[in-house]
């Protein structure tokens, strides 16, 4: 099986984030950048295919150069090539107007497989896949946790809401996106690292690709979110603090 | 009909009526009218439960083809429903199978759903949250096509129910066997679910910042303290660290105890609609901007680590 795995880089979960001058966005500058967790799930899920049926894993990303130290990430982890889109626009282009670019990109492969994460962790979005799908006219199935190749095709596990699950036969080609928890992540081992350097990343430039830039919808602003609720932060030491809270939960929540 | 519609899910009521409030919080600052739609039988509960509150026009989408919910068959019904109407706004409540077609139906019409819409302004402008709630981010759509909106459970409260009549016309799309192109199964249970969180009256709540399973025993031990049940955000079952019952949030268990107790949980969207219902929450995070903060009661910024043992014995004192 071919298997394109398309992944983003995300800031790092635990980055402490501020909104820029303009509040469009956040200050980028000094940020850490990480492989979006659903993502990593998806290439988790396409390395275990590879394993099982062989073929070819190859990671498919867009963005700025700095998109390149998650892209190698990934290759460190087991994928074969990857494909970089490079485009330093990428934030005021919609999410179809992304899903255009890689669609694009992933026509130059004609892969049997595209996964990718559930959504991601910074705009949490989660439609990338589903408008892949239907850019490229393929069948989709979302929040998957689980993937058997079949005779005619795939059988995939899809998860509902509170905690059911759900069957679904689809046939090949076809675009899942990937639901974490399905399988235990692995981590690139030295020797990865090591061949990551020397696997093959094809560069496209987005503007070469000859797709409708022009965003349908906006991100205007961003601010902190508003507090739904008045909280009452409690000082003092670790010891101070427990029992001012236990006192607190006593006598004025009274819920112990 | 150039007005709103508002496509109301069988099944999900709740967040159903949701959606509606949702459209007439957008009908009053558009001044447009306002429609339903759900795929079902005109005498089908969502129907009914929507009947008489104003819009009073609601369309039944029926089809052989779609009484088992595709992607494929939802997008060709709703494709051609849209065509017919013609709404400028389709608001509809933003649920795992909303998740599933509505960025594909939208894509056909050159569109992006504007999803999880937690508040709409005037403009209008589409509230959402960005990084995992640490921001919010408005949102504007332009161009002359349809706008797609979900909105997220609990955002909008709905109107209590007022008697009257609707008037229902079925609408049957055309859709042929073969564009169908998956075969879903049944529904079924994950595991024997042997923990009912959801009738627990105290809860306390393990996240992230626990950081490893062998941490774990530290966060037992104050539960036990409080006679309390111990629960977990995703990434934690998703590690195995805990089983896949003890999840609170959207893929996991509702719950409205007592008291729930999180700690090391930064407090995603995804596990805040699992347990903001609580009558009384507390978070401990090291991070003060941690959006856990925002629907708790009572905060402590700190090292759980410290913490955590110091309330154990706490709790332990208040009890002798």
């Amino acid at each position: 099986m071919k298997i394109i795995v398309a992944i983003k880089q995300v800031p790092d979960r635990d980055a402490q984030l501020r909104i820029d001058a303009a509040g469009k966005w956040i200050q980028e500058s000094d940020l850490q950048f990480a492989l979006n967790e659903p993502d990593a799930y998806a290439l988790e899920e396409a390395l275990q295919l590879k394993e099982k049926h062989g073929g070819e894993v190859i990671v498919l990303s867009a963005g700025p150069e700095r998109v390149g130290t998650t892209i190698r990430e990934a290759l460190a982890k087991g994928a074969d090539r990857a494909i970089q889109v490079t485009c330093d626009d990428l934030g005021t282009r919609d999410a179809l107007g992304v899903a255009r670019l890689l669609a694009a990109a992933i026509q130059t492969e004609s892969p049997d497989l595209i996964l990718t994460g559930l959504q991601s962790e910074d705009l949490g979005l989660g439609q990338t896949g589903v408008i892949l799908a239907e850019l490229l006219n393929l069948p989709h199935a979302t929040l998957i946790l689980h993937v058997e190749k079949t005779d005619s095709g795939l059988t995939v596990k899809r998860e509902l809401e509170e905690g059911w699950f759900q069957t679904i036969e689809m046939p090949l080609p076809a675009v899942l996106t990937i639901q974490s928890g399905g399988n235990k992540l692995r981590y690139a081992t030295l020797m990865g690292i090591k061949r990551a350097k020397m696997k093959e990343v094809r560069q496209l430039a987005a503007a070469d690709l000859g797709v409708d830039a022009a965003p349908v919808v906006v991100l205007e602003q961003v601010t902190m979110p508003k507090k739904q609720k008045s909280t009452q932060m409690i000082p003092g030491t670790p010891k101070e603090a427990a029992a001012a809270l236990v006192e607190k939960l006593r006598v004025e929540a009274r819920v112990l | 009909m150039s007005g709103i519609l508002v496509v109301q899910q069988a099944g999900r009521s709740r967040i159903s009526m949701e959606a509606l409030a949702a459209g007439r919080v957008l009908a009053g600052l558009t001044g447009l009218s306002l429609e339903t739609a759900a795929v079902g039988d005109p005498n089908s509960n969502i129907f009914v439960e929507s009947a008489g509150q104003p819009p009073s026009t609601a369309h039944a989408v029926q089809h052989p083809l779609i009484e088992n919910y595709t992607a494929d068959g939802y997008v060709l019904a709703f494709e051609q429903l849209i065509r017919k109407l013609e709404p400028s706004y389709i608001v509809f409540p933003h649920t795992y199978q909303v998740r599933d077609f509505v960025p594909r139906l939208a894509a056909r019409f050159g569109q992006v759903l504007i999803g999880d819409v937690t508040s709409i302004e005037p403009g209008p402008l589409f509230l959402r949250q960005l990084f995992q709630g640490k921001m919010s981010g408005s949102y504007r759509h332009q161009g002359d096509g349809p706008c797609f909106v979900s909105v997220q459970a609990g955002a909008f409260p709905a109107d209590p129910p007022v008697a009257g009549t609707s008037t229902i016309l079925p609408f049957t799309p055309e859709i042929a066997a073969e564009a169908i192109r998956t075969k879903p199964g049944e529904p079924f249970r994950g595991s024997a679910q042997t923990v009912d969180l959801g009738s627990a009256q105290l809860i306390v709540s393990v996240g992230r910042g626990i950081k490893d399973a062998v941490n774990l025993p530290m966060v037992q031990e104050l539960a036990t303290a409080l006679g309390a049940e111990l629960a977990a955000s995703r990434p934690i079952c998703d590690n195995g660290w805990l089983p896949m019952e003890r999840q609170v949030g959207s893929s996991g268990q509702t719950v409205a105890p007592k008291l729930y107790l999180a700690i090391g949980i930064s407090g995603a969207i995804q596990h805040l609609v699992g347990m903001k219902g609580s009558q009384c929450i507390v978070a401990i995070n090291k991070d003060p901007e941690a959006p856990i903060f925002e629907v708790a009661d009572y905060g402590i910024v700190g090292d759980l680590f410290e913490v955590v043992p110091a309330l154990t014995e706490a709790v332990k004192a208040a009890k002798q």
